[in-house]
């Protein structure tokens, strides 16, 4: 092997980092990113979303509220509730944009875009251009932690913009949590939280550290963050994608605003049988 | 012992209920005959009774063998002979207080919180770890949180100089009551549990899970469906073997392939993406078939896609594996030699690696591989450079199988509803997971409902491995020997 091999390799790779945020990215075809409800369409008393939801993310949000609510930081983005929702009420879109700079915000009633709003001026001017994050997995199944570390790869390359993951919390301006906190984690996560210099970032990731994700519940994990750390961004999925952690951070850094309209991709209709084979599984 | 194959259920009252003594005769018996050991755990019984349920697994006979034994207190442990039965004996210590006597060392396995605990007591850290006194000797500790963006756990060194003379690795951080949420189901969240306990794994074990719903419901997923599965279960294992390769790359400092590799793994994770919309295959499997079809148009240009994708891994791996100072950094490092991997029980790559021919595809075939075979491929020195070269060569044959089952998908649906689950049953699931044996067995009530439903990961087998791989090597070096076993921590911790 020479140098000149790995040219030659490195030659037919190409350049592979993503446009985004200059350019279009390609994601796939199914690719279920921010979901949209039509409650419109909502026959008055179904249930039949809420019922099939595996963490009870969607679904009439009770009296006073008002109309059907579907929380982004509990869905799995399963789609087991379009397929058992009768009137096609809810579809899927390939939008990846899903940060939020509040936990309530994360509750969607129609077609709206998350678009995190910025940090104020003070704290872009100092994390804007550098931004190191020491990650805390405290019951992640690995699978956002993959994704994470996606980031960091050529693809994502998120170094492009100065954010990297650091291993010292000492190095770190903010803590990105993945899982549903479990109790044996909890005392780690604090402590590592207090060894970050303030002022300092909390990123809570996916629907475990969000809510407990598909572990909601469970004596062993404490249902997510919850007021445990002051969360300053959360990015729903299970995992997100890396664009949508990519885009957060940017959003957060006032590095990337606005946006175009998502394109709205609705799921193939659930035929007469999958809703048969779905409903036998879930009648149980 | 009551004899059944993989993906089948057999009826409670059939399994044999033996004695201590009988029990463990009986599982020596077993396991000296070249069975090994898929699942042990304990549940309550009545009065005061425990009731312990092993499988062995003979991959001679493709067959597995179910036994029950009902105990107070304890029963001759098997650990004292064979070992590896001693993280399933630490478990069902900590889970029954069944007394496994004369296990050498009954260490926690997990650290369930104890209800109403917020003490130290039920935090990992808090133990008293084994240590080597000596005037030079000197401990270093590691986690539960590390330098990456990884799984939390413990490793403590006991090291002379830069030599490590003993690695003991303390999980448990990870328990989120994976086994607890299971029982009483199926419920509507049971399957989203599942595709998490490992979230790299997701695919190997939903389709654990939905085989085994499928034996306890007399349904049988459609031939689409299944070649769908297998399809799916390859490309999860390209994905991770390949990613696996980069980050090795990155540990000795190689760096073109790290980056190369990083990036490729990718475009397996993208064609798992392409069928069901997740990179990890999360919503792909359903009981009863698959919730996505493919069409042949896309299903033939997935399949040039994986062909290309692979031979980008090939030239990228050759860099790697030609280079001198890899060569350095990998051979003859973290060597687990054959009779000791058999002992431990390891699974996959990992005793692959060591020339242990064993492989769930091959010897409890379910599925896809009761019509397609894939060969076991194998390698000798059971060195970090073994399990490297293991996880190219199982790429090639995962993305040659994909292009194939693609090429020749059956027709017809890929799902069928299934009926309800038979009371009274224990049914047992293998899968060949990209880290080697998943096994999951479910015992269902006579309202046929999961009483129990056991888990295994494979890193439950292997996580002693990469402690006896550390033995006499230099401390640098666990970085290396670590990715290159690549365990879940999720998964043993569940
Ligand atoms: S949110 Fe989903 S992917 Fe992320 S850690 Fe939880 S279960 Fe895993």
């Amino acid at each position: 092997m020479s140098l000149l091999d790995i040219l030659r390799v490195r030659a037919r790779e190409g350049r592979q980092t993503v446009a985004y945020p200059d350019g279009p990215v390609k994601l796939p075809e199914r690719f279920r990113g921010r979901p949209t409800l039509d409650a419109s369409r909502c026959p008055d008393g179904c249930e039949r979303c809420a019922e099939a939801c595996p963490t009870d993310a969607v679904g009439p949000l009770g009296a006073g509220a008002g109309g059907v609510g579907l929380d982004l930081g509990r869905c799995l983005f399963c789609a087991d509730c379009v397929e058992a929702c009768p009137e096609g009420a809810i579809a899927f879109t390939r939008d990846f944009r899903l940060a939020a700079r509040t936990r309530g915000a994360l509750v969607v009633q129609r077609d709206e875009a998350l678009l995190a709003e910025a940090l104020g001026q003070k704290l872009r001017e100092l994390f804007g251009r550098s931004l190191k994050l020491r990650e805390v997995c405290a019951g992640g199944c690995n699978g956002c932690e993959a994704e994470l570390n996606a980031c960091g790869n050529i693809q994502f390359d998120m170094g492009r913009f100065g954010i990297q993951w650091v291993a010292s919390p000492r190095h770190a301006d903010g803590l990105v949590l993945t899982g549903p906190v479990t109790e044996n984690m909890r005392d780690a996560l604090l402590r590592t939280y207090e060894a970050i210099p303030a002022p300092k970032l909390v990123i809570a990731v996916g629907a475990c550290a969000i809510s407990g994700g598909p572990f909601r519940g469970s004596p062993a994990v404490r249902d997510g963050v919850g007021d445990l750390l002051p969360v300053d961004l959360w990015l729903p999925g299970c995992p997100p994608h890396p664009l949508t952690f990519l885009d957060g951070v940017l959003r957060l850094l006032g590095r990337v605003q606005g946006g175009r309209e998502a394109e709205i991709v609705r799921l193939p209709q659930a035929t007469s049988e999958s809703r048969a084979a779905a409903g036998a599984l879930k009648g149980r | 012992m009551l004899e059944l194959t993989n993906a089948t259920a057999v009826s409670r009252r059939e399994i044999p209920a033996l004695a201590a003594d009988a029990f463990r005769s009986a599982l020596g018996d077993a396991l000296r005959g070249g069975a090994r050991l898929g699942a042990l755990f304990g549940r309550e019984g009545a009065a005061g009774e425990a009731i312990l349920t092993a499988v062995v697994n003979d991959d001679g006979v493709g067959a597995s063998r179910v036994v029950e034994a009902r105990v107070r207190g304890g029963y001759p442990s098997l650990t004292s002979e064979w070992p590896e039965a001693q993280a399933f004996e630490r478990e069902l210590f900590e889970e029954t207080g069944v007394v496994p006597e004369g296990h050498p060392w009954l260490k926690p396995l997990r650290f369930p919180p104890r209800p109403g605990g917020e003490g130290a007591a039920s935090i990992p850290g808090a133990y008293p770890y084994f240590a080597v006194e000596g005037e030079e000797v000197h401990e270093v500790a590691v986690g539960p949180v590390h330098a990456g963006v990884i799984e939390p756990g413990h490793f403590r060194f006991q090291c002379h100089g830069e030599r490590v003379l003993h690695l003991e690795i303390q999980l448990g951080w990870q328990h989120r009551g994976v086994e607890e949420l299971l029982r009483g189901g199926p419920t509507k969240r049971t399957l989203s549990i599942v595709e998490t306990i490992a979230g790299d794994t997701t695919i190997g074990h939903a389709i654990a899970h939905c085989e085994l719903l499928e034996a306890l419901s007399g349904g049988v997923a459609p031939p689409r469906a299944q070649a769908l599965r297998g399809v799916a279960l390859e490309l999860e294992r390209l994905a991770n073997h390949v990613g696996d390769l980069g980050a090795l790359a990155g540990d000795v400092g190689f760096l073109p392939s790290a980056s190369f590799l990083g990036r490729l793994r990718a475009e397996f994770l993208n064609a798992t993406a392409e069928i069901c919309g997740s990179r990890f295959g999360r919503g792909l499997l359903v009981p009863g078939g698959v919730r996505f079809d493919v069409g042949s148009e896309a299903a033939a240009a997935l399949a040039v896609r994986v062909e290309k994708a692979v031979r980008s891994v090939q030239a990228a791996a050759d860099l790697f594996f030609d280079a001198p100072s890899v060569r350095g950094r990998t051979d003859g490092v973290g060597v687990v030699a054959p009779a000791l991997a058999a002992s431990l029980g390891l699974v996959g790559p990992a005793a692959r690696a060591c020339g242990l021919a064993r492989d769930v595809r091959r010897d409890h075939p379910s599925g896809i591989y009761r019509f397609a075979y894939l060969p076991a491929v194998l390698a000798q020195h059971g060195d970090v450079f073994s399990r490297a070269w293991i996880r190219l060569l199982e790429a090639e044959r995962s993305a040659a199988f994909v292009a194939q089952q693609l090429r020749s998908l059956p027709g017809g649906p890929v799902r069928v509803a299934l009926g309800s689950l038979a009371p009274d049953r224990l049914a047992l699931s293998l899968v060949e997971g990209w880290r080697g044996e998943i096994c999951h067995v479910a015992l269902t009530g006579a309202d046929g409902r999961f009483e129990r439903y056991d888990v295994t990961d494979p890193s439950v087998h292997n996580w002693l491995g990469l402690a006896m791989a550390l033995r006499g090597e230099q401390i640098s070096d666990f970085p290396l020997c670590n990715k290159s076993f690549n365990l879940s921590y999720a998964g043993h911790d569940l």
